[in-house]
């Protein structure tokens, strides 16, 4: 018999709702998972027994009741510890917030607690998400469900390891850069990064505030988009959320792709792509065009600038979004003698971590007087043609379609030491942040070693339904099962 | 001021709009209970916590804007102004830098009858900060603090900031600014505008040249400018200072300087050369801000007629100088008087009465004109009585003061109160006669040119008929019977 902790959302939803077993069961499916896990993965940091415990007795209740929430209830989620969460602890993956306890939930975390789903902890991610590997994290690594010697991407690298092993039906992550989608590529997930605005910031500890999003790691496609749906919308809290009905997504899966325009972007399907992940990604296109879709080359001429200019933009907002960590209302405090000064530079010293500074350094010096201009100001005009870019390639395409990570996972420390090498990770999927548009990836193979091999698709803003329409044919093309992960790895041998 | 030199001044000045909710988040404006009651996660700068703007706010800076005759731009920017200083949650400050809320506005004003216009270079809006206070040996100063206690109460109330063009010309002008625009902001009811607690405070930006001098000389920046008064003095203090400075062939620094009320003086803070780099940059978890036409115009409606207009109407209608200030900077005086002079007082009459008098016994008594019984019938009943000589000015203050204290109709206390003047001149030259009859002595001296006792004679008549007579008449008909 399957072992419960293996099944997506929608069939443990379907057997919640039959009776075949309860939420408590779910949770126990996971806790026991997480127990055999967690001592070779280390993806969560924070354990929420209790409230997970309660949730799920909560959600029995209403169940017996003939009370029913949505797709959600009684469903095991866990949450990228990014995402505030009141009472429970905060960390972003730093010293600076070890033992913060938020008095507040975020709007994503409020509405999942509406929707009935059991929160089951908080998951590791690099320091304030800044990085793709999870090594950057203050409180241990991270390792890939596939290969424990290997980094599960980041930064959501604790959540993507949390589906991919089972201790969790799905998880949230932050996507600034690549965040979601490069880790699911690297554990064979489905991850998703909504468009700029759809889920409400508030309460997202805030890295890149005009390139951060929340949005769903999950096993299917399908699941995804059960996820967002719990959580996209308008909110009065995030003036940046856009005010407008959400469509159903679910509408969207299993219609085909007969008819679309699929455009192959060049410029992320060439040089510095792994040959293995590229052929799997032609592979893909060439079904794609097969089940009716018209495949052709894209171009994005400006996204060979987009990393430098996400480079730029991202470290200039996170040196002013990380200002506020000073030890004065809460966080890490140094103990030094003299001025306030002292203190607040002392603190934010011990706080933060190396990669955190180095980009506080290179943001702060982004926005100085006399290098604004040349920097800043540069960066966000490539933002534009990167934006002009995308919006002429899809007045010819109704998607776009690349490798989501250039490589599949990598060994833990191969790059740790080179961070020029890291933020190539990210090549592939900064773009649609730049732009603010939607993209997933979609799990359609492994390589020569068993690794998985992401697929990345991306769409116009808010052109969620078309995105997930050819997610969910990708992954019908690509027949990829995630359950195959446990059987190659060794953590289902404990 | 020194001859040969000439002061350029600017001055900036911040408004504490009193809007029910704070700036960016939901927590009331109410900075004086307890420490820290009024705070959120967004004031507080807690992670994860947005800014989202407050309508009421963009409408307050909106009407300030149009006052001040500015342009309002329809999509203006909110910028994040980056330093590190613990009362400030965030360590930056919401503001804004390019496309401000108003823009290119002017306010006149006069100095002893000089009228000057000074050029308004924008109107911005922004969050206030917490409040430090040092605790220690250091007699509240930072240096020597034993600790500093933070209240956040304060953080993120909005403000705004205005800021002239360097048009000012005198520590006069500059103190004329000052009481101009905290009128017109009163009048706008945007702001309790209080000097003293701090919701209005000015920053003023001093340079000297000699007079001819096309080149601006080096400025300073003098902070802690607490009333109308101490801009004054301190814009006095640091144009003196500077010209001595300069005379003496030393250089002006550009700095930022404090204005101490105990010692007169101003000192410097911190050299700018040194100061902080804002590192300015627009944020993003703010989206433009959009004020349509027709917000504009539904917030132009809302603003009422402004103390400039109103002080050129009633100085049109007869008021003083003096009078027409005093009248149009009190919306209570200005309600009795409007009155008034709608049912028919003599608008010169009322606002003699109104701002003389009236105004002397409210000050004494320390209140408002809205806390007495003073209607604008009794003012306008007792400005006609007045200009027909039936109250002498002494009668009519008793009647004003009675009528101020809930005495009812002034005509009715008058009489109560037997202060109706003589004006019957039959009567009064009945009263001459008998005075001249019983004085032949004085009449004699009259007779022979000697006209001293003219004086003794008004006074009998004036005890004859108990006080009541109108002196004028009295001397009139004397002088007619004695003229033959």
């Amino acid at each position: 018999m399957t072992d419960l902790a293996d099944l997506t959302i929608a069939e443990a939803g379907r057997g919640l709702r039959s009776g075949t077993f309860t939420a408590a069961d779910l949770l126990d499916a996971v806790s026991r998972r997480a127990a055999i896990t967690e001592t070779h993965l280390h993806a969560y940091l924070t354990l929420d027994r209790e409230g997970a415990g309660a949730a799920a007795a909560s959600a029995d209740e209403a169940f017996a009741a003939g009370e029913d929430v949505g797709p959600l209830q009684g469903i095991p989620i866990a949450l990228k510890d990014n995402m505030c969460t009141k009472g429970l602890d905060t960390t972003a993956s730093s010293q600076i917030l070890a033992g913060w306890k938020p008095p507040y939930d975020a709007t994503a975390v409020q509405r999942l607690r509406q929707a009935g789903a059991v929160i089951t902890g908080k998951t590791n991610l690099d320091e304030f998400a800044m990085g793709s590997s999870t090594e950057n994290s203050a409180f241990g690594t991270t390792r890939n469900p596939w290969d424990t010697d290997r980094v599960p991407g980041g930064s959501s690298g604790g959540s993507a390891a949390t589906v991919a092993a089972g201790s969790a039906f799905g998880a949230f992550g932050s996507d600034t850069g690549g965040s979601i989608r490069q880790p699911a590529s690297l554990t064979g997930t489905v991850g998703m990064k909504p468009t700029y605005g759809l889920v409400s910031r508030y309460g997202l500890i805030a890295f890149a505030s005009s390139l951060d999003q929340i949005g769903p790691l999950a096993r299917t496609v399908e699941d995804a988009v059960i996820l967002l749906e719990a959580i996209a919308g308008w909110d009065s809290f995030d003036s940046t959320s856009i005010n407008a009905p959400v469509p159903s997504f679910a509408r969207s899966l299993g219609v085909g792709v007969e008819g679309l325009r699929v455009g192959l972007v060049r410029e992320l399907a060439g040089d510095g792509i792994d040959p293995e992940v590229m052929a799997a990604t032609t592979a893909m296109a060439e079904k794609l065009a097969g089940a009716g879709a018209f495949v052709s080359d894209a171009s994005l001429p400006s996204s060979e600038y987009a990393l430098s200019a996400y480079y730029l933009i991202a470290p200039a907002e996170c040196s002013s979004n990380l200002a506020r960590f000073d030890g004065v209302r809460y966080g890490h405090r140094a103990e030094v003698e003299g001025t306030t000064e002292d203190m607040m530079s002392h603190s934010r010293a011990e706080g933060f971590g190396p990669e955190v500074i180095r980009r506080i350094l290179l943001g702060t010096y982004a926005l100085s007087a006399g290098y604004y201009d040349a920097f800043y100001g540069q960066a966000q005009k490539v933002r534009t043609l990167v934006r002009n870019d995308f919006a002429q390639a899809y007045s010819e395409f109704d998607v776009l379609i690349s490798p989501t990570s250039p490589t599949t996972a990598f060994k833990v420390g191969e790059r740790a030491q080179d961070p020029i090498a890291m933020y190539y990770s990210d090549i592939c999927t900064i773009p649609s942040n730049l732009a603010g548009d939607p993209s997933i990836s979609v799990p359609i193979g492994v390589d020569g070693d068993g690794l998985p091999i992401g697929f990345q698709i991306m769409a116009p803003s808010l052109g969620e339904e078309r995105l997930f329409q050819v997610a969910s044919e990708v992954e019908r093309l690509a027949g990829f099962d995630m359950r195959a992960s446990f059987a190659t790895s060794e953590v289902t041998s404990p | 001021m020194t001859e040969g030199w000439e002061a350029v001044i600017g001055l900036e000045t911040h408004v504490e709009l009193s809007t029910d909710s704070k700036m960016f988040c939901r927590c009331p404006v109410d900075v004086d209970s307890d420490p820290n009651t009024a705070c959120c996660p967004v004031c507080l700068a807690l992670p994860g916590a947005l800014p989202v703007p407050n309508e009421k706010a963009i409408e307050g800076i909106v009407k300030i804007g149009l006052a001040l005759e500015c342009e309002i731009n329809e999509r203006s920017l909110f910028y994040r102004k980056n330093y590190f200083y613990p009362d400030l949650p965030k360590n930056y400050q919401i503001s804004q830098y390019t496309f401000p809320v108003c823009e290119h506005g002017t306010i006149d004003i006069d100095v002893d009858g000089s009228p000057t216009t000074v050029g308004i270079t924008r109107v911005h809006m922004e969050e206030d900060t917490g409040k430090s206070t040092h605790v220690g040996d250091g007699g509240g100063r930072i240096h020597d603090a034993d600790h500093t206690l933070l209240d956040f109460n304060r953080a993120g109330v909005p403000l705004v900031e205005v800021v002239t063009e360097p048009d000012i010309r005198s520590p006069e002008q500059a103190r004329a600014y000052g009481a101009e625009l905290q009128r017109i902001v009163l009048a706008l009811g945007v702001s309790d505008a209080k000097l003293e607690a701090g919701s209005m405070r000015f920053d003023a930006n001093v340079s000297v040249r000699r007079v001819g001098d096309p080149e601006l000389g080096t400025r300073t920046e003098t902070k802690n400018v607490n009333s109308l008064r101490s801009l004054q003095r301190a814009v006095t203090y640091e144009i003196e200072r500077q010209i001595d400075v300069v005379e003496a062939g030393g250089t002006i620094r550009q700095e930022t300087r404090h204005w101490d009320e105990s010692t007169g003086k101003t000192a410097a803070m911190r050299s700018k050369e040194e100061s902080e780099d804002y590192r300015y940059f627009q944020d993003p978890d703010l989206l433009p801000l959009s004020v349509s036409h027709e917000w504009q115009d539904n917030i132009r409606k809302t603003i009422p007629e402004l103390p400039a207009s109103r002080r050129a109407r009633y100085r049109a209608a007869g008021a003083d100088v003096v009078a027409a200030e005093l009248l149009a900077d009190s919306d209570g005086l200005s309600g009795v008087f409007e009155g008034a002079v709608a049912v028919g007082a003599d608008a010169r009459t009322a606002a003699i009465w109104l701002t003389g008098d009236v105004v002397a016994h409210l000050r004494r008594n320390e209140r408002e004109i809205e806390d007495t019984a003073l209607t604008p019938e009794h003012l306008a009943d007792l400005a006609t009585m007045v200009d027909d000589g039936e109250l002498s000015s002494t009668a009519a203050k008793e009647v004003l003061i009675a009528a101020m204290d809930g005495g009812g109709d002034v005509r009715a206390i008058a009489q109560d109160r037997d202060l109706m003047q003589m004006s019957d001149v039959s009567a009064i030259e009945e009263a001459v006669d008998s005075v001249l009859a019983e004085n032949p002595e004085a009449v004699g001296k009259i007779a022979s040119g000697d006209m001293k006792p003219i004086g003794f004679l008004v006074g009998q008549v004036m005890r004859v008929t108990g006080g009541k007579a109108d002196p004028k008449v009295v001397q009139q008909v004397l002088r007619d019977r004695n003229s033959g």
